[in-house]
């Protein structure tokens, strides 16, 4: 049966590249893309919530 | 499955202002959780702040929210509450604008035992101003206005707060950051002067003076530097060393000054 | 029913003026000569269901005040000239951001700790310009005790209209010194409360100039939700540095008192119809003016006072109008020389102006100001 992944939405405007995200992510799913956060592999995606919890910027949110 | 924050910020606020890396983001989604946690009423809440970074928190939120003068949120949001008391009372801040500045008013809220809540964030610098030494930036830690490093001590903001009479004291990390909504939903369930003190960071005008090659090193540092309070009456003195307690710290019941000051009330009109 | 009459001090009347205008929260600091405005607040509002609080500092009265304020609470504080200058940052706070409060300083000696037990008249500047930045300013400077109870009354009442602080300020000789007193029964004085939002939460905008140059003031806890800010704002109350906003909402801010002079300015004119020599005072001082004006008309002088009684906005175009037929203006001030110069500035040369200056913790007596208006005439 296939895997249903969450959605990681990045908002381009509120993003402002900190890393954070990219860098606390347990599972390596997202990079940094230019000045923003990207996501990179959604596959390894565990849904921990790591990423929307700890973004300053109100830039990430999963869902799904 | 994510949480929605719009619902409590106002439309068409953010980006906020913060630089990138700033903690204070992680804190604010931690504050509006722990309203949502309350389901506190908005047009019942007021949320009040001072001057700096931190205190320019209350402008993204939805509710009845005041930016006053430097330092003086504590006294400000005093006068709300002693008028108002149906009204939950937040003020917010920075290290600089609650213990330097304000520090007067400070101590004087935990004295008199008031029920609000106040939250600061501490990231050990004025970061508006450019990064000049706070009362909580660590002894010889580089600032622009300390070029050789602090002579000053700084402050033990949990410790002020116990000292001078709050009843209910805790600490946190932006690191941390699923904690703060605890930490904060815990404290506005008290009855009395809260405090919660999130240690922060400011890459911008503190890490890059003090060799923190990103933001992401100073969260390790943070979650490097934390023991729960639970955890800590098991560990030896030397562990303890350079460690800051996370968690509750001190909690207990006293008179709050809003009931009884409307006791006296009740009791000078039934005296006529 | 005859009113109540008693024998009062005047502060403690300033305190029952607050009370009759329906002040509910007090936030004060113990100083010489104002603290029995704090003590009389202190037994008399939880009488009335209010609230006093004494606070760590000036700084924490005024801003405690403010914020009370802000609930739709009437609001007052008192103080005296080192805790004044204090309070200037949040006195600036309360401009800009337009909440209702008033002030009370009863002035003693200064600069700096000075004469805390000596009358004054030295603090008028403050009042126009002691925070900073532009603002407007409202002071009353009443001469009774029975007057210090109804332009406290007047004082809630023009903050309330005009979204302003505005401060009483009785030197120290008005605010210590007892005088019969005739209460005013409730109704008997106008009360002016604040004019609230006619459009929902959704709509509302505290500097909505669409509602004039003092738009209404919602109260916080009310329904509706909105923020407030010491930073220079848009009429929805959030930050703005467009240049255009900044220097429009300013100009309303002085604009809302200056077009309203006639509204605010009250003075007292005796025996001004014929005068060739004008005493303009104010305080306890023109109480020895006139005094010594009656004692000049009874040697022959044509002398008259006019007695400021709205110190800000100054009365410039009365003076002015004086100043066109009279001969000579004499200013008998309690400090080395304030007033002097609004005078001079509304003569603009068409008589002499001199003054009498004292900051020796004396009042100026009937006397002195005899023998100046015999001198110049």
């Amino acid at each position: 049966m296939e895997k249903k992944l969450p959605k990681i939405e990045i908002n381009e405007k509120y993003c402002k590249g900190c890393h954070i995200c990219v860098e606390f992510c347990p599972t390596r799913v997202l990079e940094m893309r230019g000045f923003t956060a990207a996501v990179k592999n959604l596959e390894a995606c565990i849904a921990c919530m790591q990423c929307e919890l700890r973004c300053p910027d109100f830039a990430v949110t999963v869902t799904g | 499955m994510g949480f929605d924050y719009d619902k409590y910020i106002r439309p068409g606020k953010l980006p906020h202002i913060w630089c990138p890396g700033c903690g204070h983001g992680i804190v604010m989604k931690g504050l509006i959780r722990a309203i949502d946690a309350l389901e506190l009423d908005k047009n019942k809440t007021a949320i009040v702040s001072g001057i700096g970074c931190a205190s320019r928190l209350p402008g993204y939120m939805d509710f009845c929210t005041l930016h006053t003068t430097h330092g003086r949120a504590v006294a400000f949001a005093t006068g709300i509450k002693m008028a108002r008391p149906e009204m939950n009372v937040i003020c917010v801040g920075g290290d600089g604008d609650g213990v330097a500045i304000g520090g007067n008013h400070f101590i004087h809220a935990c004295r008199r035992n008031i029920d609000m809540t106040y939250l600061i964030m501490n990231n050990n610098i004025y970061g508006m101003t450019g990064g000049q030494f706070s009362p909580t930036t660590p002894y010889g830690a580089k600032a622009s206005t300390t070029p050789y490093g602090n002579p000053d001590p700084p402050f033990d903001i949990a410790k002020l707060a116990i000292g001078a009479g709050a009843t209910f004291v805790a600490r946190g990390t932006a690191f941390h950051a699923a904690q703060i909504d605890k930490l904060l939903a815990e404290a506005m369930r008290h009855k009395g002067f809260s405090v919660v003190e999130i240690l922060d960071s400011c890459p911008t005008t503190y890490g890059r003076r003090n060799r923190f090659k990103s933001v992401v090193e100073m969260m390790n540092q943070l979650k490097d530097m934390a023991v729960p309070v639970t955890a800590a009456d098991k560990m030896p003195a030397e562990q303890l060393r350079g460690k800051v307690l996370t968690g509750i710290l001190y909690k207990e019941s006293k008179p709050e000054y809003v009931e009884e000051y409307r006791k006296l009330v009740e009791r000078v009109r039934a005296e006529g | 029913m005859s009113n109540r009459v008693a024998f009062l001090q005047g502060n403690e009347a300033c305190a029952h003026g607050a009370i009759y205008a329906g002040c509910r929260f007090f936030a004060g600091y113990p100083i010489t000569p104002s603290t029995e405005v704090a003590e009389v607040m202190a037994k008399e509002l939880p009488r009335v269901g209010g609230a006093f609080m004494q606070m760590e500092d000036e700084i924490a009265a005024m801003a405690a005040v403010i914020g009370a304020s802000l609930t739709g609470t009437k609001v007052l504080t008192a103080t005296s000239g080192p805790g004044f200058s204090l309070k200037q940052e949040n006195i600036g706070y309360a401009c800009i951001t337009e909440v209702p409060c008033v002030i009370v300083n009863v002035m003693r000696g200064g600069p700096s700790t000075g004469m805390p037990t000596g009358p004054s008249q030295s603090d008028v500047m403050q009042a126009r310009w002691g925070t900073h930045g532009d603002h407007p300013a409202i002071c009353l400077v009443p001469a009774s005790v029975q007057e210090l109870f109804t332009e406290t009354v007047r004082a809630f009442n023009l903050a309330e209209k005009y979204r302003t602080p505005v401060t009483v300020m009785p030197d120290e000789i008005v605010g210590h010194m007892r005088e019969r007193i005739v209460f005013p029964e409730p109704g008997e004085l106008e009360v002016i409360d604040r004019t609230g939002p006619t459009v929902g939460p959704d709509e509302y905008k505290p500097y909505d100039t669409r509602f004039g140059d003092v738009p209404p003031l919602a109260s916080f806890g009310s329904g509706y939700r909105f923020h407030v800010t010491g930073l220079n704002k848009a009429e929805d109350g959030f930050p703005t540095t467009r240049a255009e906003i900044v220097q429009a909402e300013e100009e309303r801010q002085l604009r809302k008192i200056e077009n309203a002079v006639d509204d605010i300015v009250t003075f007292e004119e005796y025996l001004l119809d014929d005068a060739e020599v004008a005493v303009v005072a104010f305080g306890s001082i023109a109480r020895s003016a006139r005094y010594a004006v009656n004692q000049a008309r009874k040697a022959g002088i044509r002398a008259g006072l006019f007695r400021i009684i709205t110190y800000w906005p100054f009365p410039e175009r009365q003076i002015r109008a004086l100043s066109e037929r009279v001969r000579a203006v004499i200013t008998p001030e309690m400090n080395l020389g304030m007033t002097v110069h609004e005078v001079r500035r509304c003569v603009e040369g068409r008589a002499p102006v001199s003054g009498i200056f004292r900051v020796d913790g004396e009042p100026i007596g009937p006397g002195a100001i005899f023998a100046a208006i015999r001198e110049v005439r």
